[in-house]
């Protein structure tokens, strides 16, 4: 019947994978890998590139080269993002997975929590060379903090302001804002006859979160408690949401239809000179594919309110990036640490970061002249000095639904023109908060 | 199978006895023999889902369950009682999800089995370019419904889209240019696209239907007099009664537990004036990771669409008998 519900077959899928996995035993006990299969690997690679067939283009050739290097084939899969968590799940609850897999890196802790994956301490880090040779705040983002991190990062990523050259040109600003205030008195000046000041993406469930993480962090807040309990609705955090709403409320500089955004329209919006300034996370190889060449958009660092970004009250970005994890049940434990060893190798970061427009979060590998580039610089001193990782709490995937639909759903009031209030907001994140706590 | 060639290869020897045994044996055990593989696969791919929902309902299954579902801990009835406290954020949000499903199931059944029947009696009569209409009526039914949603998302897009396009700068009926995904205007937005994906289907069972309906009977009747409306109250629709029990009765279903439409139209999180039921579960199961909440709602989903269906099969069997009285 075409009208397969996808609820019901992922239900359905779920529901056989836990008959397996409870008839068949074996998967769910606990250890570290075997290496009963050592020939042959599974790769299940995150979309990274502007397609899936683009990531095979980049990837297939490197996976070639690791199999001269090493005799062990890999199998390569690459998964659609809207895809990506429902599979692990299912994975998770088969024990059929993959040996080695990408991951969202704010998915950590989560994923940590459910135990599928291979820890990694001390013994497993210095099979890939140790843990100094990555950048800390990307190993911030590989699991809960009192744990042994459940990924090594692979591909890092910031949050910068892109800004159309013309577009200031023609409204007269001959710099990009370094403070919120700047940005501001600059959209008004941009926000006339048809165009717009910034771009946002206000369905996008997770963009939002990324935006009032970092605004929270400039509030003071954090949306979790020390001990890991949700903290949604101090003070802080309901005027990190007001600010970033307020500025398509209040201050106007955002357009109303960007609240329906979610499918990347706000870059082309800027690639089509509508929108002046996006908040992206290396953006420029999108630009590219828009027709945009690389000297009519310029980059600077998110701004903050002292206009000079750095740590606590001055962060300006979540460390954003892929994070690369193997299955505790692989069958091909060895194999799978060789291959992560090589994917993050020197050579390796260098050859995957440039084709991904990425910042390698393996320090040797960022030295490299061709991550000179000033957008690439941006992203990486945003990285070093003024990101923080999302936090790390099982939770977070809770986290970036219940709050992700509260700004959503402040954005649509924001766009029909219904009054953007603190108490509005505090009301939709108390919501978001009770959904959290009571399930 | 191996047992499926047993009663033959032992037919000779008992051959001698009552001639009609092996007959009868055959008779009464081979089509049970036959149903065997579909009853086990029955089993395995739908009862068995439902009764481990029903389990996992009864656990309290989270992230730090998942890779071994089993060692969750029991939680007895908290998932339902969480469910079904109207009182507390998460039973509040899905009595709001139900309630807008009811009111979007009755709209858009309704509608489908207006638009449906309407034109599978217009259809009846035989005029020039009745099969390219006939044709052209079905689209919606034989398009992948995952690439025609997304058009119509496309379509209902405020800056872009084709709706405001027509509606506000050609027609100008709208003052300013409506959102359509977002706040509550995507209730119709849903509403319409769940109506063009779904009367096709009930005007393909009308037309069905309207086949077995004799000829002579309209004849007679027109005979005696009786304009259009009153064959279509007196013959037509009487006569379709059985058809339209089916049909009411599936649309409903499918309606209710409309999955792709939403997800399809506003991704994970849909618009409070569309949240319907399914993906209110899916949320709650797939996205908040909270396997035993979700599978309490879908348990207390499937006994409401049971008890709908029981009532409504009841009630539509017992008017049939009693018109045939």
């Amino acid at each position: 019947m075409r009208r397969f519900r996808a609820a019901a077959v992922g239900a359905a899928t779920l529901s056989l994978a836990l008959t397996a996995s409870a008839c068949g035993g074996g998967s769910t006990s606990g250890g570290g890998g075997s290496n009963d299969s050592p020939k042959t690997l599974t790769y299940w690679a995150s979309n990274q590139g502007p397609n899936v067939e683009a990531d095979k283009k980049i990837l297939k050739p490197e996976l070639a080269k690791f199999e001269k290097q090493t005799g062990i084939k890999v199998k390569l899969e690459v998964v659609p993002w809207s895809e990506l968590l429902n599979r692990i799940l299912t994975a998770t609850t088969s024990g059929q997975g993959p040996d080695v897999l990408n991951i969202g890196n704010t998915w950590s802790a989560s994923l940590q929590a459910s135990g599928a994956l291979l820890p990694w301490d001390e013994k497993n880090f210095d099979k890939i060379g140790g843990k100094d040779r990555f950048v800390e705040s990307a190993l911030g983002s590989a699991g809960a903090p009192d744990k042994d991190p459940a990924a090594v990062p692979l591909y890092s990523m910031a949050y910068a302001l892109y800004y159309n050259k013309k577009m200031f040109d023609e409204a007269g600003i001959d710099k990009p804002p370094a403070t919120w205030d700047e940005l501001v008195e600059d959209g008004k000046k941009i926000s006339k006859g048809g165009k717009w000041a910034l771009g946002a993406e206000g369905a996008n469930l997770s963009n939002n979160i990324h935006q009032v993480f970092a605004l929270g962090k400039q509030h003071g807040a954090d949306f979790f408690t020390a001990d890991g309990k949700a903290d949604f609705t101090s003070d802080g955090a309901v005027a990190a949401v007001k600010q970033y709403v307020d500025m398509m409320a209040k201050d106007k500089i955002i357009a109303p239809g960007n609240a329906e955004y979610a499918q990347n329209q706000s870059l082309s919006d800027f690639a089509k000179d509508k929108t002046a300034m996006v908040l992206w996370q290396a953006a420029a190889t999108t630009f590219k594919s828009q027709g945009m060449s690389d000297d009519e958009w310029g980059v600077a660092p998110v701004p903050v309110d002292s206009g000079a970004p750095g740590a606590g009250k001055a962060t300006n970005s979540m460390v954003a990036g892929i994070n690369m994890a193997v299955f505790k049940n692989t069958k091909n434990i060895d194999g799978s640490l060789k291959f992560v060893k090589f994917m993050t190798s020197d050579a390796e970061q260098k050859i995957l970061c440039k084709s991904y427009g990425s910042v390698p979060p393996v320090k040797a590998a960022q030295e490299d002249a061709a991550f000179d580039r000033p957008e690439l610089k941006v992203l990486r001193d945003t990285l070093a000095k003024s990101a923080a990782p999302l936090p790390q709490v099982p939770n977070e995937s809770q986290f970036e639904t219940a709050v992700g639909t509260a700004v959503k759903n402040l954005f649509a009031n924001a766009a029909d023109g219904r009054e953007v209030t603190t108490a509005s907001v505090k009301a939709e994140l108390v919501k978001a908060q009770q959904q959290m706590s009571s399930q | 199978m191996h047992s499926a060639k047993e009663p033959s290869a032992n037919a000779p020897e008992t051959e001698r006895g009552p001639r009609r045994r092996p007959g009868r044996l055959r008779r009464i055990g081979l089509p049970y023999l036959l149903l065997l593989p579909a009853l086990l696969l029955e089993l395995l791919v739908h009862l068995l889902p439902i009764v481990i929902g029903i389990t996992m309902s009864f656990k309290e299954l989270t992230q730090f369950f998942i890779r071994d579902w089993g060692a969750a801990p029991w939680s007895g009835l908290d998932n339902y009682e969480i469910a079904v406290d109207f009182d507390a954020p998460v039973g509040e949000a899905l009595l709001h999800s139900f309630l807008v499903t009811c009111a979007f199931t009755l709209l858009s059944v309704g509608l489908c089995w207006l638009i449906g029947t309407t034109a599978a009696i217009y259809l009846q009569e035989t005029f020039k370019g009745r099969g390219f209409l006939r044709a052209l009526f079905l689209v919606p039914y034989a398009l992948p419904v995952y690439a025609a949603v997304i058009t119509w998302g496309f379509m209902f897009q405020r800056d872009n889209g084709l709706i405001n396009h027509v509606l506000h700068d050609q027609l100008g009926l709208t003052d300013s240019a409506p959102f359509w995904l977002i706040g509550d205007n995507s209730f119709v937005a849903l509403l319409t696209v769940s109506v063009w994906k779904g009367w096709p289907f009930a005007f393909l069972i009308m037309m069905a239907g309207l086949q077995n309906i004799p000829r002579e009977m309209y004849e007679a009747a027109a005979l005696d007099g009786a304009g259009m409306w009153q064959q279509i109250r007196r013959i037509t629709l009487p006569s379709l009664r059985s058809v339209n029990q089916v049909l009411v009765l599936v649309l409903f279903l499918w309606t209710f537990n409309d999955f792709n439409t939403p997800y399809v139209l506003f991704g994970r999180s849909a618009p409070e004036a569309a949240d319907l039921v399914s993906i209110h579960i899916y949320q709650s199961s797939f996205v908040t990771w909270n396997f035993g909440t979700g599978s309490a709602m879908s348990v207390l989903l499937l006994l409401f669409l049971l008890a709908v269906t029981g009532v409504y099969l009841w009630v539509t069997s017992r008017e049939r008998k009693s018109a045939h009285v």
